[in-house]
């Protein structure tokens, strides 16, 4: 098992290094150097030419490279170039952040989009079988801005319940931002919902179907008893596999929610950057990406390996 | 079958109902059952007879859409049909269990197979934690498992096959319930696994006294186990009686057809055509108005059209629903057109076709990236290792053996599907090499092959004539109109009817499938044809026909056949010659009558032990094989049977490779034994004192 996971981790460095080709080129590739966005367009020559050799940007491209990537794996991911602030400690709170909306979403809709899944598997083509997938795929499909949007006029606006906007402190406990991820976490929710619901629907009416399950019914098992011992435990395995995978996601990726609520995550710092065309910040941002999916995905092999005996014990 | 004081379980006149969109179809039609403690029932049918159905509505666990319609089930007094459904499942379980089918599946992957019996012992006898668990390990050891505490512990893809039939058999008695229903639990098993767990069954249910319904498919199994017969002819009973009545001197044309259809491990092609029930079985809302045997019956007169006819008692409980049972013993089976003595001798001396010496292949078992999370050391299977095997022309050569043993990958290894490790194929004086993209058209044309499932090997979108067109496109340059002319030629070679050739696979039966398959395995007009277990998923009665079909369609073409099958008695009765494959290798190799009589090798000798024969009176000596077959990547070392060998000789079986020995210029044997030695140990006299059934 250990050498499967250092064989991991090394196809994952493997990865990292080949996104941080990509992710350098790209940011070689965009109109006008470095020292041009700095210094914006009505910069002298002579004060470019001055940056240009402070930035190294005059050294031959493959040592601009090596030099940024051993920076960046040493943790010094240098200074943004709109904020003037380092950026290894900015990414790092805002990825705390991410993190804190992440769990909370998760609480929300992993239990409600599996209890959902067996609720409709149990009542397969029935009513609330079709009303679960209905509804559950209408959220999915509607962009999060509408969602979100509609739960800041519902549930802030008309009756103050929850706050609107969820621009935090830097520095603010878990207790004291709670409230303002609620929103947020819903919307993520709803959009994830229906998905984990299906996922668990399809896996457990399988399961129902099987014939253990059938045998273990003509064992005379209490009804629960062979729902939850014998059905859940085997249903649930892809389940726990898309929720892990979801995790990249739900750090990297929400970039519509943040932005709607004012939520300051990883992702609003992206769209930020890319704005005010901060490169630094952006490669740091992207990379950091990468090795989240990355590290969520193996999260998500190492626990579908530990939860499925066929795998764990060897066949 | 009247109420029977003595029975625990007692059926009458049950009719099962499936809605369905053609409106509703009753499955099961007037069914009476009466079972005694102690007894075991069997129940045997083909499919769609309505067995299983049946058994599902004896435990009120029928799907959605079907209903119990009319009669009673009562068990030990208690009406079952009238139980609220949380009253049932204290039934289901406690009172009433069932052994399934496919013990792989019906055992749950992802709990230890102890726990698995533990929990009915907690919920039906109200044990603690740790009785239950104690309770689980004295099952375990009841159905003979090694080392229970162990077993327990582990998941079922850690087991094989005839570990978890006996465990759900553990789990079944664990509550000493009054009624058990097993179904089809030994059809997934090997023939020598399912002799040991039929006496296991056999002796287990003496001592609990349960009352058993067998259901079954295989008559052979239930002359070997049961006490009372009852056969299933779509939806209703037949015939019912003791096994000697109904095996024995059978008062109904469905059951007479039904034996006369399983090959005998004494008879052949030669001797017998099989007998073969023309027509098929009526579909539930299609019922022909008078006996629903009628339109395949050999003994149908106008009578039988009019009215259906009761189940009757033909005289000691012997209850038949045929008009003219007492004229059933009057027919006669049907025996060979041709005569023998003429046809061995040539074979015998057949030129050569298929000259396959040495073939090797060898896998690499990769796994998957998730299973290296807990191991990454990857196996080598050796599935062939060193067989050589001889095809005479218009001779068939059947190889036999149980799965696993390697017998359809060195099919395969000739075919060229898969590429030989090592060794030398020559077809026909020619060399063939070893992967198929690299042989000449001829090469492919002379080999063809019948899978085991047509419903694979037919494109389910082609209509069937143009499946069988393909190969004489494919091979060689003829004209559309000739190419329609010999697919109509070999339609009716395999006796289908003309208009099937714009069918589609779907729109025929199994059987018929497979004629479509071999009739485009004829279509190229092959040397040799390779049959790998060409009738297995198929019934009796289909079986019978193919083997026929088989049989005619080589007597006129002169094909050679190469015919893979676990089925010893299918071997028997197609095969010239026979080989005799255990863990890849050869063990017993000679003509068919030669490896059928002693001296055997004692592996073949245990299969034919095993066989379940459907003949009452049939002596048997009773080997039993302890274990299962071990995997192709841990070997034995010395003679590979050596760990199951009942008659092992000692150390040197643990040690040395057994040397051939020639019993005659086409008999030998593999063995370490003397053949001296193993004809006088297998010599009939021997059986006598051991035989089976008192």
């Amino acid at each position: 098992m250990i050498a499967y996971i250092l064989r991991r981790i090394g196809m994952i460095l493997l990865t990292m290094l080949l996104a941080s080709v990509i992710i350098f080129s790209i940011t070689q590739l965009l109109p006008g150097d470095v020292a041009h966005v700095i210094l914006g367009q009505f910069a002298t020559p002579e004060a470019v030419a001055n940056l240009r050799e402070q930035l190294g940007l005059n050294r031959p491209i493959v040592v601009q490279y090596l030099s940024w990537l051993s920076n960046f794996a040493s943790g010094d991911w240098g200074v943004s170039m709109a904020s003037h602030l380092p950026v290894y400690p900015m990414v790092m709170e805002r990825l705390r952040n991410s993190a804190m909306l992440a769990a909370v979403s998760l609480v929300f809709y992993v239990p409600l989009g599996i209890l959902l899944g067996v609720i409709a598997a149990l009542k397969e083509d029935g009513f609330a079988d079709q009303a679960i997938s209905a509804i559950s795929m209408a959220f999915a499909g509607l962009p999060e801005f509408v969602t979100g949007l509609i739960l800041i006029g519902v549930l802030a606006i008309a009756f103050k319940i929850l706050p609107a906007n969820s621009s935090i402190k830097p520095d603010a406990s878990f207790q004291e931002v709670f409230p303002y991820l609620i929103l947020p976490a819903i919307t993520v929710s709803l959009t994830s919902l229906g998905y984990i619901a299906r996922m668990t629907r399809s896996s457990t009416i399988d399961v129902l179907r099987a014939d253990y399950t059938r045998a273990a019914e003509l064992k005379g098992l209490p009804r629960g008893q062979v729902l939850v011992k014998h059905v859940l435990r085997n249903a649930l395995l892809p389940t726990v596999t898309v929720v892990a995978m979801g995790i990249g996601w739900l750090i990297g990726g929400l970039i519509v929610t943040e932005s709607v609520f004012g939520y300051p995550g990883i992702g609003r710092l992206l769209v930020y950057s890319i704005q005010r065309r901060d490169l630094i910040t952006i490669q740091a941002i992207s990379m950091l990406i990468v090795a989240i999916y990355s590290i969520s995905n193996l999260g998500a092999d190492i626990v579908y390996g530990l939860l499925n005996p066929r795998i764990r014990l060897g066949g | 079958m009247t109420a029977d004081k003595a029975s625990v379980l007692n059926v009458k006149d049950l009719w099962v109902s499936y809605a369905t969109e053609s409106g509703p179809m009753d499955i099961v039609r007037n069914v009476s059952l009466a079972i005694r403690p102690g007894e075991i029932y069997g129940l045997v049918g083909e499919s769609g007879s309505g067995k299983t159905t049946l058994a599902r509505a004896l435990v009120r666990y029928l799907p959605r859409n079907g209903s119990i319609t009319k009669g009673s089930i009562s068990l030990g007094g208690t009406d079952l049909l009238s139980l609220p459904s949380n009253e049932l499942r204290k039934v289901w379980g406690a009172r009433i269990t069932m052994v399934h089918q496919d013990p792989a599946r019906a055992i749950n992957p992802a709990i230890p197979v102890g726990e698995q019996i533990a929990e009915m012992a907690r919920v039906h006898l109200g044990m603690s934690n740790s009785q239950a668990r104690q309770k689980a390990l004295e099952m375990l050891a009841k159905v003979q498992l090694p080392d229970p505490e162990s077993v327990a512990g582990r998941y079922p893809h850690q087991l094989s096959g005839g570990m978890l039939q006996r465990i759900l058999i553990a789990t079944a008695l664990t509550t000493n319930p009054q009624f058990l229903i097993m179904d089809e639990p030994t059809t997934a098993l090997d023939v020598t696994t399912e002799a040991v767990i039929l006496d296991l069954v056999r002796d287990l249910l003496r001592e609990y006294q349960t009352a058993v319904l067998y259901i079954t498919h295989n008559l052979g199994v239930v002359a070997r186990i049961c006490e009372r017969v009852g056969v299933m002819y779509a939806g209703e009973i037949m015939e019912e009686g003791s096994i000697q009545q109904v095996f024995k001197q059978n008062f109904h044309p469905y059951t007479l057809g039904l034996l006369g259809c399983v090959p005998r491990i004494n008879k052949d092609k030669s001797d017998i055509d099989l007998h073969t029930i023309p027509g098929y079985i009526p579909r539930p809302n299609a019922l022909p108005s008078g006996c629903i045997f009628a339109p395949r019956c050999p003994l149908v007169e106008e009578a039988c059209r009019q009215s259906r006819p009761d189940l009757i008692d033909a005289g000691d409980g012997h209850m038949s629903a045929c008009l003219r049972w007492p004229e059933v013993v009057n027919i006669q089976p049907q025996s060979a057109k041709h005569a023998r003595s003429e046809r061995d001798a040539s074979l015998q001396e057949a030129p050569l076709l298929l000259d396959a010496r040495n073939i090797k292949k060898q896998f690499k078992l990769k796994r998957s990236g998730l299973a290296n999370l807990f191991s990454w050391k990857s196996d080598t299977v050796q599935a062939v290792d060193n067989i050589s095997i001889r095809v005479r022309k218009g001779a068939t050569m059947g190889i036999v053996g149980e799965s696993g043993c390697g017998k359809t990958t060195f099919a395969r290894c000739i075919a060229g599907f898969e590429t030989a490790t090592s060794g030398d194929i020559i077809l026909d004086g020619e060399s063939l090499p070893p992967a198929i993209a690299k042989r000449s058209k001829a090469a492919l044309k002379n080999i063809q092959l019948v899978f085991q499932n047509p419903d694979a090997s037919l494109n389910p979108q082609h209509r069937v004539g143009e499946s069988v067109g393909r190969p004489l496109a494919l091979l060689g340059n003829v004209s559309q109109r000739e190419i329609e002319r010999r697919v109509r030629e070999l339609f009716e070679a395999v006796n289908l009817p003309a208009d099937y050739v714009n069918r589609l696979p779907h729109e025929l039966s199994g059987g018929e499938k497979q004629r479509v398959a071999i009739a485009r395995a004829f279509a190229a007009n092959p040397a040799l044809m390779i049959l790998d277990e060409p009738i297995s998923s198929l019934d009796v009665s289909v079986q019978a026909a193919l083997m026929n079909l088989l049989a005619e369609l080589q007597r006129a073409n002169g094909t050679s056949y190469l015919f893979i099958s676990h089925d010893l008695a299918a071997i028997r009765h197609l095969s010239d010659w026979i080989a005799v494959v255990y863990l890849g290798r050869v063990w017993e190799i000679g003509s068919a009558e030669d490896v059928f009589a002693p001296p055997y090798h004692p592996y073949t000798e245990a299969l034919l032990s095993a066989i379940p024969i459907p003949d009452p009176d049939a002596r048997q000596e009773r080997i039993r094989l302890p274990g299962s077959v071990p995997s192709a990547v841990h070997i034995p070392v010395g003679c590979r049977f050596h760990p199951r060998c009942p008659r092992k000789l000692g150390p040197i079986c643990e040690t040395e490779e057994p040397p051939w020995q020639n019993v005659n210029r086409f008999h030998s044997i593999c063995c370490h034994i003397p053949l001296e030695e193993l004809t006088r140990l297998q010599a009939p006299s021997s059986a006598e004192n051991e035989k089976e059934r008192p």
